[in-house]
């Protein structure tokens, strides 16, 4: 089946003319006809877009002008602005908006040729760990529990929609964006590879922001590779974005064969959470074994500032959501509830317009940069980031690399968790610490649990040392050979 | 030493003195706005100079302006000020319709300028010092228009973003006259470096107003701010409203709370806007979209070569090599336009004479028609021109004055004029003999009264002979034909 390649596959094939673009996206496009109502991992697909492209690609594919990407069918989580191609964030206050303009990113996938099916789910405005807070409603993950198989699982959050769309072969890769895990959380939950380069790595330009100084554009792919190639094509220094980096994007796909020997692989100890599942501690040891196996030495290090990662990043996430979400006021663009005059249109719009999650946030937000609470709260938080930082400096000074567990659970069900926001934040507790740091991190599917559900470990490495990760990360996925399929999937 | 203050108030529990420190909001001059590519032209199409990153559309981010760090940067330089190489950019959140982000960014903890200061020339020849606390760059809003429509408010966009840079004084100035001689001073040395216009009418300079009052010796009181004065007279104005306003307060046992109030120019008065409670709560944390800024020390250096002469290097070398006295001087530097008009009339002529007619024939020539520096109703070659005629000659003084006139009205050189008119000077000394003798003769009884000792009637005689001459006489040849004559007669 087409829809099972890998990226790199489909690329041979293309440039041998075994099957043409339009084939390739015609056969997802049909996928995604097929599942998509089931697992609504699309808000908007952009069916005649994407047939354009593709025809584009077969010219360009005829006339020798193949680009890294040329002809590869993608999704994109609905926080990019695409040009003419609506994009909501996954809220209502931006529900009829569509972008005049395209978002650097993807705007460098087309430049490489890509196919873009059109705009995945996603938690609103990317707060969440389980796509459940999107006003377009759930994404159901395509894996099931073997012993359950009506609980319906969430695919993971905030990039829940690319997540679901990869691995049920509706795209061969997809964009997300990952402020607190929600490009490594959704990989580990849907069996995908799922990298947050360094910040500064993808230019954030033309992405709706939920919290500036957190927010990394990444890709998912099936294989590690895959996501190797398509960060290749999404990074590179913006002059748009002050935060991006001007810093040469090295060969990535490349380094996913360098192997591990010679390399010291880190394992911070605070990363031993209390209520972690037995099955994800071995998972983790079987990590650790199968890198010593390939050459790598393990060592023991000590991030003594991660306990307080969590708290940190829910008040500067918050703090920065607060005000980067103050522009939906429905004067100019997205929803607008009419008022009686100016503050009462603010509040109606506001109030109709956000979900209750982004609310709460933009509340806490609010709250935590007051006069009188901003040295207690922001203050103190952007001191403890810095101690963050420190501890991965410290621990850099010794190890290449550092490996841990991507999440404390597999995939729960809807309407688990949703109790307390407390217990969805705890999902964040691993992946937070590399977005407070600004470190790359990836998430490799490893293995099962006891329910047959995907697990996934993290490679963290040096800042714009993503060879590194990719190089760990290759390793890991040779030695694991995860071969497992979810159960709902294009052709299953 | 108890010094009286040179402006006080004196009210019924005795003598008041005025404590006023100034913000202005200074528009920087650059092409395009702070953190946007969008035209900042002033009176353009509404909202026709409006980009996606100033309409604060999702996903838009800001990019700093390099020249207009390098005009705020020009700015403190001027102010001989401490130019900050690494300051931050924060972001000011409150909700408002022409604030299209929610948010302002400004500098609120580290600003790009630190501590500066300005002299002034105040009308008694005094100068003082007012001290600079800070210069930060901010954004400036867009602006709402409630006149246009019955039920709804307007918003133009166009200012959206353009680069303002607050210049902060210290409580330093002690009277509306130094309020003013403050504003003015400033509003020269921005227009001397071409970093703002200074022009308060288009809003391109405004200013708040921080007053309060207290009696000599006493620590400050608490202060009133009047917000966005758009005229130095107004801000003269509502330094003393507000200040008689808070004596009146004090006096009559009241408490001046602190709040921010309106000047209302047409009664005279301030206002109050919102009271200390109301104010907003900011929430300032640094703009995680921008990194802070750095500047390199060689950078500030090679602006810091490349500024323009100053007006008060200008005013000192105007009196050091032109001999002008430092009133004179201060006039001419005020405005960098007239400078340079002066000095181009003075090029190569005696430059105390040049300093006279501009200041006096060519400035009451400006008023009187409504023209300005940059629009002269005679250019400065011109009137050059018309000093140079008097230099070897041509014309005296008095027929100069009528030359002048006729160059502004007809827009000929004085060359022209002089031959057209036949104003050139006499000095034929037989046409001044003749002349003098034809007067002495008609005035039998005055060269009685002057040879008996009225000396005051030689220049009566003057005036005769000049207007015997219709004028063109050359006074020096008179003067000596007179004194040979009267002392002949004398004899």
């Amino acid at each position: 089946m087409l829809t099972d390649l890998t990226i790199a596959q489909a690329r041979d094939g293309l440039r041998a003319k075994e099957f043409s673009a339009v084939d390739l996206t015609m056969a997802h496009l049909h996928a995604i006809e097929k599942l998509n109502t089931r697992l609504n991992a699309f808000i908007t697909v952009s069916h005649s877009q994407a047939l354009d492209q593709a025809r584009a690609a077969d010219a360009a594919l005829a006339a020798g002008e193949a680009r890294a990407l040329t002809g590869i069918p993608l999704a994109i989580k609905d926080l990019f602005c695409t040009a003419g191609v609506r994009t909501t964030a996954g809220s209502k206050i931006l529900g009829p908006f569509v972008p005049p303009y395209e978002s650097t990113v993807t705007a460098n996938l087309l430049r490489d040729g890509a196919v873009l099916l059109g705009k995945t789910n996603l938690d609103e405005f990317a707060m969440g760990s389980s796509n459940m807070t999107s006003a377009y409603g759930p994404v159901e993950n395509p894996w099931k529990r073997k012993q359950d198989e009506t609980a319906v699982l969430v695919p993971g959050g905030s990039s829940g929609g690319s997540a679901a769309s990869v691995a049920a072969r509706l795209a061969m890769g997809a964009t997300g964006t990952d402020t607190g895990g929600s490009i490594r959380q959704p990989a580990s939950f849907c069996g995908l590879v799922g990298v947050k380069p360094t910040y500064g790595r993808c230019s954030r330009w033309g992405v709706v922001a939920f919290a500036s100084s957190l927010d990394h554009p990444g890709p998912f792919a099936r294989t590690v590779r895959d996501s190797a190639i398509l960060l290749g094509s999404m990074a590179g220094h913006d002059p748009k974005d002050s935060t991006s980096a001007a810093v040469p994007v090295p060969d990535f796909e490349a380094a996913c064969a360098r192997g591990v020997k010679g390399l010291r692989i880190g394992v911070p100890r605070e990363y031993h959470s209390d209520g972690m599942p037995a099955e994800i501690d071995a998972l983790w040891q079987q990590g650790l074994d199968w890198l010593r196996a390939a050459g790598a030495e393990i060592v023991d290090v000590s991030l003594p500032y991660t306990k307080y990662g969590l708290a940190t990043y829910y008040i500067v996430a918050p703090a920065e959501a607060s005000s980067n979400l103050a522009r939906y006021d429905g004067v100019r663009f997205g929803a607008r509830e009419n008022g009686e005059d100016l503050r009462d249109l603010y509040e109606r719009t506001r109030a109709e317009g956000f979900g209750p999650e982004v609310r709460r946030r933009v509340l806490i937000g609010t709250y935590v940069l007051s006069a009188g609470y901003y040295d207690a709260y922001y203050l103190r938080a952007q001191k403890i980031r810095a101690l963050i930082l420190k501890d991965f400096t410290d621990a850099f000074a010794h190890v290449d690399a550092l490996l841990t567990p991507t999440a404390p659970s597999a995939a729960f069900a809807q309407g688990e968790n949703m109790d307390d926001p407390i217990k969805m934040y705890l999902n964040d507790l691993f992946t937070v610490p590399a977005n407070l740091a600004g470190v790359p991190a990836a998430s490799v599917p490893v293995g099962l649990d006891a329910n047959g559900l995907p697990l996934g470990l993290q490679v963290i490495g040096k800042p714009f040392d993503e060879e590194t990760v990719f190089a760990v990360s290759a390793t890991l996925e040779q030695a694991a050979g995860f071969t497992a399929l979810p159960a709902i999937r294009a052709g299953g | 030493m108890t010094m009286q203050p040179k402006y006080a108030i004196e009210g019924s529990t005795g003598t008041w003195e005025v404590v006023v420190g100034l913000e202005v909001h200074a528009q920087v001059i650059s092409n395009a706005k702070l953190f946007s590519g969008a035209a900042t032209a002033f009176g353009a199409e509404p909202n026709s100079q409006v980009s996606f990153v100033d309409a604060a559309f999702p996903g838009m981010l800001p990019v700093i302006n390099a020249e207009c760090v390098a005009q705020a940067v020009r700015t403190g330089l001027g102010l001989n000020a401490r130019i900050n190489t690494v300051s931050r950019f924060d972001r000011k959140n409150y909700f408002y319709a022409d604030l299209p982000s929610g948010y302002q960014i400004s500098q609120f903890e580290h600003p790009i300028v630190g501590t500066g200061e300005v002299e002034v020339e105040l009308a008694d020849g005094s100068t003082k010092v007012i001290g600079i606390t800070r210069l930060h760059l901010e954004q400036d809003a867009g602006k709402s228009i409630h006149d246009q429509h019955p039920t709804k408010t307007l918003i133009d966009l166009n200012r959206s973003g353009v680069a303002l840079m607050e210049i902060v004084s210290e409580p330093d100035i002690r009277s509306p006259e130094e309020a003013g001689a403050y504003l003015r001073k400033l509003r020269s040395i921005l227009r001397y470096l071409g970093t703002c216009d200074g022009n308060m009418e288009e809003g391109s300079m405004r200013a708040d107003v921080n007053v309060s009052v207290r009696k000599h010796g006493e620590p400050y009181r608490t202060r009133c701010e009047v917000k966005n004065v758009n005229s130095i007279r107004f801000v003269m104005q509502a330094v003393e409203a507000e200040a008689a306003r808070q004596v009146e307060v004090w006096e009559s046992g009241g408490t001046v709370m602190q709040e921010t109030r309106l000047f209302d120019s047409g009664r005279g008065i301030t206002r109050s806007m919102r009271s200390k409670e109301d104010a907003h709560d900011y929430r300032y944390f640094p703009d995680p979209d921008l990194l802070p800024l750095v500047l390199e020390e060689d950078w500030i250096a090679s602006l810091k070569a490349a500024l323009p002469e100053l007006p008060d290097a200008k005013r000192a070398r105007f009196i050091q090599s032109y001999g002008l006295s430092p009133y004179d001087a201060a006039v001419l530097v005020a405005e960098k336009a007239t400078a340079d008009f002066y000095e181009t009339v003075a090029k190569g002529r005696d430059p105390k004479i040049a300093a006279n007619w501009v200041t006096g024939d060519f400035f009451a020539a400006v008023n009187r028609l409504g023209r300005s520096i940059e629009d002269p109703p005679v250019t400065a070659a011109a009137l050059g021109g018309l000093l140079d005629l008097m230099a070897d000659n041509t014309i005296n003084g008095r027929i100069a004055k009528d030359v002048f006139e006729a160059m502004v009205e007809t827009g000929k050189d004085a060359a022209t004029i002089v031959d057209e008119k036949g104003l050139r000077q006499v000095t034929d000394t037989g046409a001044i003999d003749e002349a003098v003798d034809r007067i002495l003769a008609a005035n039998p009884d005055k060269v009685e009264e002057y040879r008996s000792g009225k000396d005051k009637l030689f220049g009566f005689f003057v005036g005769q002979t000049m207007n015997a001459m219709a004028g063109k006489g050359n006074p020096g040849l008179i003067n000596e034909t007179l004194k040979r004559h009267l002392a002949a007669q004398k004899e």
